[in-house]
C-alpha cells in the first residue's frame, strides 16, 4: 500500500511535467498536423538557460533567497524559449508550409539534432547539477513521502494548465486558434492571419516547455544537453495517449503516463520476480504508445482516427 | 466605379484550366448571380477573388487591386465569402462561430447589435447558440454560415451555392433572407447551380460554361433566353 501511494504521487508529479510538454506537441499538431520533434529540445533549453541564469545570479548575489534565484532563472528561460519556438516555426517550418508532409517531419528531426548539438557546444557534455535552492520539506501522506518541490510542481502545472485552458476557450486568440485548427482556409475568410496564429501557438507551447524544463531539472537535480530527447518522446507518447490535437487529452495523457510509468517502475521487480528492475521505467511510455496505436489510434479523447502516423 | 471588377481572371489546377480569363463586374448595391453547371468554374472564381486560389488577371475591389493581398486582409476589407459546403467550424459553438465572423471588428457595441440582428434573421440560431455547430442540420448550418458572414458587416457578400443539399422549404427561407440582406444594402455576388432561383432574385446574371462566361445580361432577359432555358432551366427546345 505504501509503495502504491508513493508511486502514485511520484507519477502525478512526473505526469504533470509530461502534460506541460505534451501540450506543446498537441497544440502544434492540432493546427499544422505536424509533429514538432524539436519541442523536447525547447524544454531542454528551458532547463539549460534557467541553470545558466541561476549560476550567474548565485555568483553575483549569493545571499538571495533560493526561491528568488530559481524564479529569476525561470523568468529568463521563458522568453528565451518563446523566442526559440518562434524562430523554429519562422525559419524551419513556415518555408515548408505547402511542402509534402514528410519534409517538415524530417526537418523537425534534423532540427532536434541541431539544437542538441548547439546546447552541447554552449554547455558541454557533462551533467549540470541543479543547486539545492528550493526550501526543503517533507510531509507524510498515507504512509508516503511528499516533498515541497513535488507539491510545488503539481500546483504550478495545474495553474499553468488552467491558464492555458482559459486562453484557448475564452479569448479571441484562443478562438482563432481553434478555428484555424478546424479549417485554415475558412479561418482566413474570417480575417484571421493564420501565420500569426501558428506563430502564437509555437510561442505559447514553448513557454510551457520552458516551465516544464526547469521543473524536470529541479526534480531530478540535473540537466543535460540530451535530456530533451527522452522527455520529448515521452511527452509525445502522452499526447498520442490522450488523442493528439486534443488539449484536454494532452493533460490527461500526461498525468496518466506519469502514473503508469511510476507504478510500472514500482511493481515491475515484484511482478517479474526481480528479473526486471525499476530502471525499466522508460519502457512503459513506449509500451503504452504501442498499445494506443494498435488499439485506439485516436487516443482516449481523440475524435478522428489519424490517417497517417 | 464598380465595387468588384474582375478582368481576365485565370485559374488552373495542374494542367486543367478551371477559369479561362473571365470578366465580370458588380456595382455597389447590386445582387448579381453567376450560374452554370457543376464544374463550370464558379466556385474557383469566388476563391480567386478572395485570394484562396492562385490566379492571374486582375481583381479590383472598391477601386483597389487585390493583387498579392492575403485572404485575411481581403476579408478584413469587407469581402465575405460563404463557401460551398458552408465551411462552419464544426467543433465551435454556434455563438463562437458567429463571434469568428466579427473577428476583425473592434466596435463591440455594434457587434452586439449585429448579433441581435442575425438572431432576429435566424431565430433558430439563437435557440441553438450554445450547441456545437457540427450537430446542426444542413439548413441550420447554412443559416449559420450566412449569419457568420453578416457578422463581419460585409460590403461585398459572395455566396457559393447556398441552396445546395437543402430541402425546398429551407431553400425558400434562405433565399428570403438573401433578398432581405440585399435590400439592407449589402452587395451580393451569388453563385448557383439552381439557375431558376438565382435569376429570380438577382438583377443581372452571368452564365459560365467550362471556365468561360458565355452569356450575361439582366436576369429577366437571361431567364427568357432559349439557350439558358434549355441548358439550365430544364426546358426542351
Amino acid at each position: 500500500m505504501d509503495i502504491f501511494v508513493q508511486q502514485l504521487i511520484n507519477g502525478l508529479v512526473l505526469g504533470s511535467i509530461y502534460a506541460l510538454v505534451a501540450l506543446g506537441y498537441t497544440m502544434v499538431y492540432g493546427i499544422l498536423e505536424l509533429i514538432n520533434f524539436a519541442h523536447g529540445e525547447v524544454t531542454m533549453f528551458g532547463a539549460m538557460v534557467a541553470l545558466a541564469v541561476i549560476g550567474v545570479v548565485l555568483g553575483v548575489a549569493p545571499d538571495l533567497p533560493g526561491l528568488l534565484v530559481v524564479l529569476a532563472g525561470v523568468l529568463v528561460a521563458i522568453p528565451v524559449c518563446m523566442l526559440l519556438g518562434f524562430s523554429i516555426e519562422r525559419l524551419a517550418y513556415r518555408p515548408l508550409r505547402n511542402a509534402p508532409r514528410l519534409a517538415p517531419l524530417i526537418t523537425a528531426i534534423g532540427l532536434s539534432i541541431v539544437l542538441q548539438n548547439v546546447a552541447m557546444l554552449i554547455w558541454g557534455r557533462q551533467y549540470i547539477a541543479f543547486p539545492p535552492l528550493l526550501p526543503k520539506g517533507q510531509y507524510e501522506v498515507l504512509g508516503a513521502h511528499v516533498s515541497n518541490l513535488q507539491i510545488f510542481i503539481v500546483v504550478l502545472s495545474i495553474l499553468v494548465m488552467l491558464g492555458l485552458w482559459f486562453m484557448v476557450q475564452k479569448t479571441r486568440l484562443g478562438r482563432a486558434m481553434r478555428a484555424t485548427a478546424q479549417s485554415r482556409a475558412v479561418a482566413q475568410l474570417m480575417g484571421v492571419n493564420v501565420n500569426s496564429v501558428i506563430a502564437a501557438t509555437f510561442v505559447i507551447g514553448s513557454a510551457l516547455a520552458a516551465v516544464a524544463g526547469v521543473m524536470v531539472s529541479a526534480y531530478y537535480g540535473l540537466a543535460h544537453y540530451y535530456m530533451g530527447f527522452l522527455l520529448g518522446l515521452k511527452a509525445f507518447s502522452a499526447a498520442v495517449l490522450g488523442g493528439i490535437g486534443n488539449i484536454a487529452g494532452a493533460m490527461l495523457g500526461g498525468l496518466l503516463l506519469g502514473v503508469i510509468e511510476a507504478l510500472g517502475a514500482g511493481y515491475i521487480g515484484d511482478l517479474t520476480g526481480g528479473f526486471l528492475g525499476s530502471h525499466y521505467q522508460d519502457v512503459f511510455a513506449f509500451f503504452v504508445l504501442i498499445l494506443v496505436l494498435v488499439f485506439r489510434p485516436s487516443g482516449l479523447l481523440g475524435e478522428r482516427v489519424a490517417t497517417r502516423a | 466605379m464598380s465595387l468588384l471588377a474582375v478582368k481576365g481572371l485565370k485559374i488552373h489546377y495542374g494542367g486543367i484550366q478551371a477559369v479561362r480569363g473571365i470578366d465580370l463586374e458588380v456595382e455597389e448595391g447590386e445582387l448579381v448571380c453567376l450560374i452554370g453547371a457543376n464544374g463550370a468554374g464558379k466556385s474557383s472564381t469566388l476563391k480567386g477573388i478572395v485570394g484562396l486560389e492562385p490566379h492571374t488577371g486582375e481583381v479590383r475591389y472598391a477601386g483597389a487591386s487585390l493583387r498579392g493581398r492575403p485572404t485575411h486582409r481581403i476579408a478584413a476589407a469587407g469581402v465575405a465569402l460563404v463557401p460551398e459546403g458552408r465551411g462552419i467550424f464544426p467543433r465551435l459553438t454556434v455563438a463562437e462561430n458567429l463571434a469568428m465572423g466579427a473577428y476583425t471588428r473592434r466596435d463591440q457595441a455594434a457587434v452586439r447589435a449585429d448579433l441581435d440582428h442575425v438572431y432576429d434573421l435566424f431565430p433558430r440560431l439563437l435557440e441553438r447558440r450554445q450547441q456545437t455547430a457540427g450537430l446542426l442540420s444542413g439548413g441550420e448550418q447554412q443559416m449559420l454560415a450566412i449569419g457568420r458572414a453578416l457578422m463581419s458587416r460585409p460590403r461585398l457578400l459572395l455566396l457559393d451555392e447556398p441552396s445546395m443539399g437543402l430541402a425546398p422549404l429551407m431553400v425558400q427561407k434562405i433565399y428570403e433572407t438573401i433578398q432581405r440582406v440585399a435590400r439592407e444594402g449589402v452587395t451580393i455576388l451569388l453563385v448557383e447551380q439552381n439557375a431558376h432561383l438565382a435569376l429570380k432574385v438577382s438583377s443581372r446574371g452571368y452564365v459560365m460554361e467550362s471556365g468561360a462566361i458565355t452569356l450575361s445580361g439582366p436576369s429577366a432577359e437571361l431567364a427568357a433566353d432559349p439557350q439558358v432555358r434549355a441548358a439550365y432551366l430544364g426546358e426542351s427546345i
